[in-house]
């Protein structure tokens, strides 16, 4: 990190916005940069995971002597000789650390199979290849039980699910069904998008270590503070016990922000042998044992007057739970707050299967809901004979629709506008086929994209020194978006100190606590209370007599002092649980006062090749209202990524899971494609830059948000190049010829 | 993966020697395929021979205009070869449509003839498989078929082979060199891979005491040929059809043709049906389809592959088209 000499004068440039370059780039590309599976231990060794293969029953005999017998094999871990865990605990509102396990499964201590590909054996030894070589050695028999994994066959069993203070599972306005009946213009129809995987580029990973009752883990994870709690219930300890350290982290994208089986039981391995223990999960063994996103089926019913007036938008979804956990998925979320409907009904179902749970991916509900809508809301502008755009502008809502209230920010007319003008969306003749490159067929597509902003408890340290730099403490973390980069930009602003000059120390437990990073929240949470300590010690400044021109380091320079440090929340347990009650009454009551979200434009370019029906996208255009950017650089890497994502989603990606028997058959990269780079076009990210005025530095989320629409706008274009409306994501070429 | 010994073989003699009497050996060019399978537990040889280092790495021009390919001759250097460029595009161009350049780096040509099929139920050990296990059964019947076979397939075995280059060797009369102590024989490369049968786990004509040390190629009847490969994403995914084509036409009319199928039989499928309706036939869009639909006949589908029958139609239509209608390509 630079150092810098103390400035005697505090006038300086902004750098909130600037494309900063990353903290640890240099870090990250020269290979410094230690992801979990580098760390290592003395006398480490190494875990393997046996997998079941029935999807439901009870193990009867297992068999380990073949596996024992492999040379450098420590010990093969099954029900029979695990130690005692605690089970997971039942979600509480009062400690949301509660909502970590991804499952409620108590591995080990049960002869209970609830998945297939649920571990039922732990191999630690020597080396990795040896674990490996071992845990295929390791004979099961079982006794089944019938068991039920067939999503299409069940669905239509599906049960309304309930709401409850975070998520509602339905709403309505008015009596959209009379509504739909009566309008003179509609479209009604039915959707499915696969099961996903997340496909984070570093697979799961963990390395335990046991000092009498204190527990320390590396592990690749995306909530530092929930791992933390969560070990020290299952291993009866108390929290300061265990720490956790998880510097870097390789992409989670909501797989990393459960606790799932690999992380416990390399914990319980290294407690069993009284060694350290790393596990790094093969990929099969990720999607075996780490939820991904719900497959969903879905009902968009929309009515409209011939002046292309929503009267009704009805929007229902059908996903699935395991038996042994997961969590319900916004999937109808964005139908109450994107269009101005008269008459607005959403419904949420659910069906419980025997597989494992599944898990909040990349925008978990809007990512799959938009797809839906956004393809719904093309396919009547086509009935009304209107363009795409225009039909969105008609019905642009002044207040949020489903319950009046009013909007922090909306931007979403200017971002279309701006977005339009980039693509060259004036040169679309909106005939289906009407557009040709050679053999090419080409069209073009718009989608909304939509994503709520929330925010949530962060605590951290500030420490200004006399020689200028500035330290800040927090347990946040970094999966690849360029966290410590942002809060060092804020905390530089708010200082009026060289961003050079501000070290950003995070990804440790023993750091004051901040949020997971998940619902695209962490950025914003953790400036929001970097602001507050800022202002804290801007405060002890003026105190100390600072004059207007005086830099921060000078004034301590002249008193002596050698730092000054303040900090914002506790992290002592009643600081914790005050933290949490001051968070959920103001998530409340902001709940009640605004709607805000991250807003988008979606344009799309694709060809379509009309012998085999290969699709390629072939331009890219988003514009975004996602308030105050905190660094160009980073936030345009984290938009296109999800817009990347996006496109895997809509043209290739699916987790296939046999409906006979529950098994994951396509458990790879080689099977379950991800986009490659020659199926991206150049992606132009654009962002109005408004800020919000109901959030700290006029700050949204932006995780997530990009991946939101992208789907929708491929079928659009899709449409609109062949003719073809294409409801089943994805979108593979057979369903073209 | 199980604990192996490793042998590195200096000449081919040794090489051979070893394999005779060792009676779970797997010789290793590049890897791609076998370490892969090993790791999977697919194969579980007790020696692996690696041959890499093998004098098998020269690409010569024969007597009479052909081609002989050194069995280790790397996917990267076939493909950028001169004198597979200009006599045999084909080849380059269905080299050059698989995998990722790591891997061609790596990829042999004797390598790429004993690929593996990419069947989702050979590589999972807990279904059945009669190719991993003979007389198991079939998962994939009833199972997830997209990558699976619809010429040529069995009640026993519907699994598809996966390789490019084989495509189109097939097309162009290649022929296999293999040896082995007993001595030297040439196998025609569309005899060289087995349909299933009752025994899809027998899959060449290889002995296993039997290397293979060229493929031959004999002089092109045409240097207008073309390989089309479609597949689920641009790059980085094998064939769902691919089309290996070389086509001469004068005054209107064909006066040869040479087609290959891959990603829709157990084998590299060499079209004959479909050259027999295309010799001496008007040069046009109709004659394509007549002998698209003649080669398709007796294709059998399952629910996940049934849309392969009419992808291979049309893009059997597309690549003679091309080659057709593009000048350049000649």
């Amino acid at each position: 990190m630079t150092q810098t000499l103390p400035e005697t004068t505090t006038t300086r440039e902004s750098v909130v916005g600037k494309p900063v370059d990353r903290v640890d780039g240099t870090a990250k590309t020269t290979g410094e940069a230690r992801f979990t599976a580098e760390f290592s231990h003395p006398d480490l060794t190494h875990a393997a995971l046996v997998h079941a293969t029935v999807s439901r029953g009870r193990i009867t005999a297992i068999d380990t002597s073949a596996a024992s017998a492999v040379p450098g094999v420590v010990t093969v871990l099954t029900h029979h000789n695990a130690p005692a865990l605690k089970s997971p605990r039942k979600v509480t509102p009062t400690d949301l650390s509660t909502m970590a396990s991804g499952t409620s499964v108590n591995y080990l201590n049960t002869d209970e199979v609830h998945w297939d590909g649920q571990p039922i054996a732990v191999v630690v030894a020597e080396s990795a290849l040896a674990a490996r070589e071992a845990a295929a050695l390791v004979r099961v028999t079982y006794e089944t039980a019938e068991s039920t994994v067939d999503f299409t066959a069940e669905e239509p069993a599906a049960k309304p699910q309930k709401n409850n203070l975070v998520m509602q599972g339905s709403a309505k306005k008015g009596d959209a069904e009379a509504a739909f009946t009566a309008a003179p213009v509609k479209v009604d129809r039915r959707f499915t998008t696969p099961p996903l995987h997340h496909n984070a580029i570093e697979p799961h990973a963990t390395l335990a270590v046991w000092d009498g009752d204190r527990l320390t883990v590396h592990d690749a994870t995306q909530s530092i503070d929930w791992l933390r709690s969560h070990l020290a219930l299952r291993f009866g300890i108390p929290t300061r016990s265990v720490r956790v350290i998880a510097p870097f982290v390789g992409g989670g994208f909501g797989g990393k922000g459960f606790i799932w089986a690999g992380t416990i039981l390399t914990a319980l391995a290294a407690r069993a042998t009284g060694r350290p223990v790393r596990l790094v999960l093969t990929r099969e063994s990720v999607y075996r044992t780490v939820g991904g996103r719900t497959p969903s089926t879905q009902r968009v019913a929309l009515g409209a007057r011939t002046d292309g007036t929503l009267t009704s938008l009805i929007h229902t979804s059908v996903t699935r739970l395991g038996r042994v956990g997961g969590t319900p998925e916004a999937v109808t979320s964005q139908s109450k707050h994107l269009y101005a409907a008269e008459n607005i009904l959403v419904r949420q179902n659910l069906v419980e299967l025997d597989l494992v749970s599944n898990a909040a991916m990349r925008a978990p509900g809007e990512a799959i809901g938009t797809f839906a809508l956004e393809a719904s809301i093309d396919e009547l502008a086509y009935e009304l004979g209107m363009d795409p755009i225009e039909l969105r502008m008609h019905n642009e809502p002044e207040r949020n629709p489903i319950d009046g209230k009013q909007f922090a920010r909306r931007h979403l007319r200017e971002a279309y506008r701006v977005g339009a003008e980039r693509f060259g969306w004036a040169d679309r003749t909106p005939e289906p086929r009407s557009m040709r490159d050679g053999r090419w067929l080409v069209g073009m597509g718009v989608a909304s994209a939509f994503h709520p902003s929330m925010l949530f408890v962060a605590n951290v340290v500030v420490r200004l020194s006399v020689d200028g730099t500035v330290l800040v403490h927090c347990g946040l973390q970094e999966m690849g978006m360029g966290s410590a980069t942002v809060q060092a930009q804020v905390a530089a602003d708010a200082l009026g100190v060289p961003v050079e000059s501000v070290r950003v120390e995070y990804g440790d437990s023993t750091l004051p606590m901040a949020p997971g990073a998940g619902g695209s929240m962490q950025t914003a949470s953790v400036a929001n209370s970097l602001l507050a300590a800022c202002e804290k010690l801007e405060r002890k400044l003026t105190k100390l007599g600072r004059s207007p021109q005086e830099s921060p380091a000078a004034v301590l320079a002249r008193e002596g002092l050698p730092s000054l440090e303040v900090s914002v929340g506790s992290d002592t347990r009643l600081g914790r649980m005050a933290g949490q009650l001051r968070f959920m009454s103001k998530f409340l009551m902001d709940q009640r006062r605004w709607m805000k979200a991250a807003l988008g434009a979606h344009f799309c370019e694709v060809r379509v090749d009309p012998d085999t029906g290969e699709v390629r996208v072939s331009r890219w255009t988003a514009s975004f209202d996602v308030g105050r950017v905190l660094n160009a650089k980073t936030a345009t890497s984290q938009l296109k990524g999800g817009i990347v994502m996006g496109i895997g989603m809509a043209l290739a990606e699916q987790t296939l899971i046999d409906p006979r028997n529950g098994r994951i058959m396509n458990p790879s990269l080689a099977e379950y494609h991800v986009p490659v780079h020659a199926d991206i076009p150049p992606i132009d990210i654009t962002y109005l830059d408004e800020p919000d005025p109901t959030m700290p530095l006029g700050l949204v989320g932006i995780g997530e948000v990009s991946i939101t629409g992208v789907a929708g706008a491929i079928a659009n274009a899709i449409h609109h190049a062949t003719g073809k409306r294409i409801r089943d994501l994805p979108i593979t070429l057979d369903k073209l010829l | 993966m199980r604990t192996f010994s490793y042998v590195r073989a200096p000449d081919v003699e040794t090489a051979l020697r070893t394999i005779a009497t060792e009676p779970n050996a797997k010789f290793l060019g590049g890897g791609t395929n076998l370490v892969d399978l090993m790791r999977e537990n697919i194969e579980r040889p007790d020696v692996v021979v690696d041959i890499s280092r093998l004098p098998l790495t020269g690409i010569d021009e024969l007597p009479g205009g052909g081609v002989r390919i050194g069995a280790l001759v790397r996917n990267s250097s076939l493909a950028a070869h001169p004198l597979v460029r200009t006599r045999y595009p084909v080849v380059s161009q269905a080299v050059l449509g698989g995998a990722s350049a790591q891997l061609r780096n790596m990829a042999t040509v004797g390598g790429n003839l004993l690929q593996r099929t990419r069947c989702l139920y050979f590589y999972d050990e807990a279904s059945a498989c009669n190719k991993r296990e003979p007389g198991s059964g079939c998962s994939a019947l009833g199972g997830f078929t997209r990558n699976h076979g619809v010429l040529g397939v069995s009640d026993h075995c519907i699994a598809a082979h996966p390789s490019d280059l084989c495509v189109a060797l097939a097309a162009l009369d290649a022929e296999v060199e293999v040896e082995s102590t007993r001595g030297t024989r040439r196998i025609p490369l569309t005899e060289f891979h087995h349909l299933p049968g009752s025994t899809p786990h027998v899959e060449t004509a290889l002995a296993p005491d039997e290397l293979v040390t060229s493929v031959e190629l004999p002089a092109p009847v045409t240097t207008r040929s073309r390989y089309r490969k479609v597949r689920d994403r641009a790059s980085y995914a094998f064939a769902l059809v691919s089309v290996a084509a070389a086509l001469e036409v004068r005054d209107d009319t064909v006066t040869a043709a040479r087609l290959a199928l891959g990603g829709v039989a157990p084998k590299p499928w060499r079209a004959t049906e479909a050259e027999r309706v295309l010799l001496g036939a008007p040069a046009t869009e109709e004659s394509f389809r007549s002998a698209a639909e003649a080669e398709l006949a007796s294709a059998t589908s399952q629910d996940g592959n049934d849309f392969k029958i009419e992808l291979a139609r049309r893009t059997i239509v597309a690549t003679l088209r091309d080659l057709l209608t593009d000048r350049s390509a000649a």
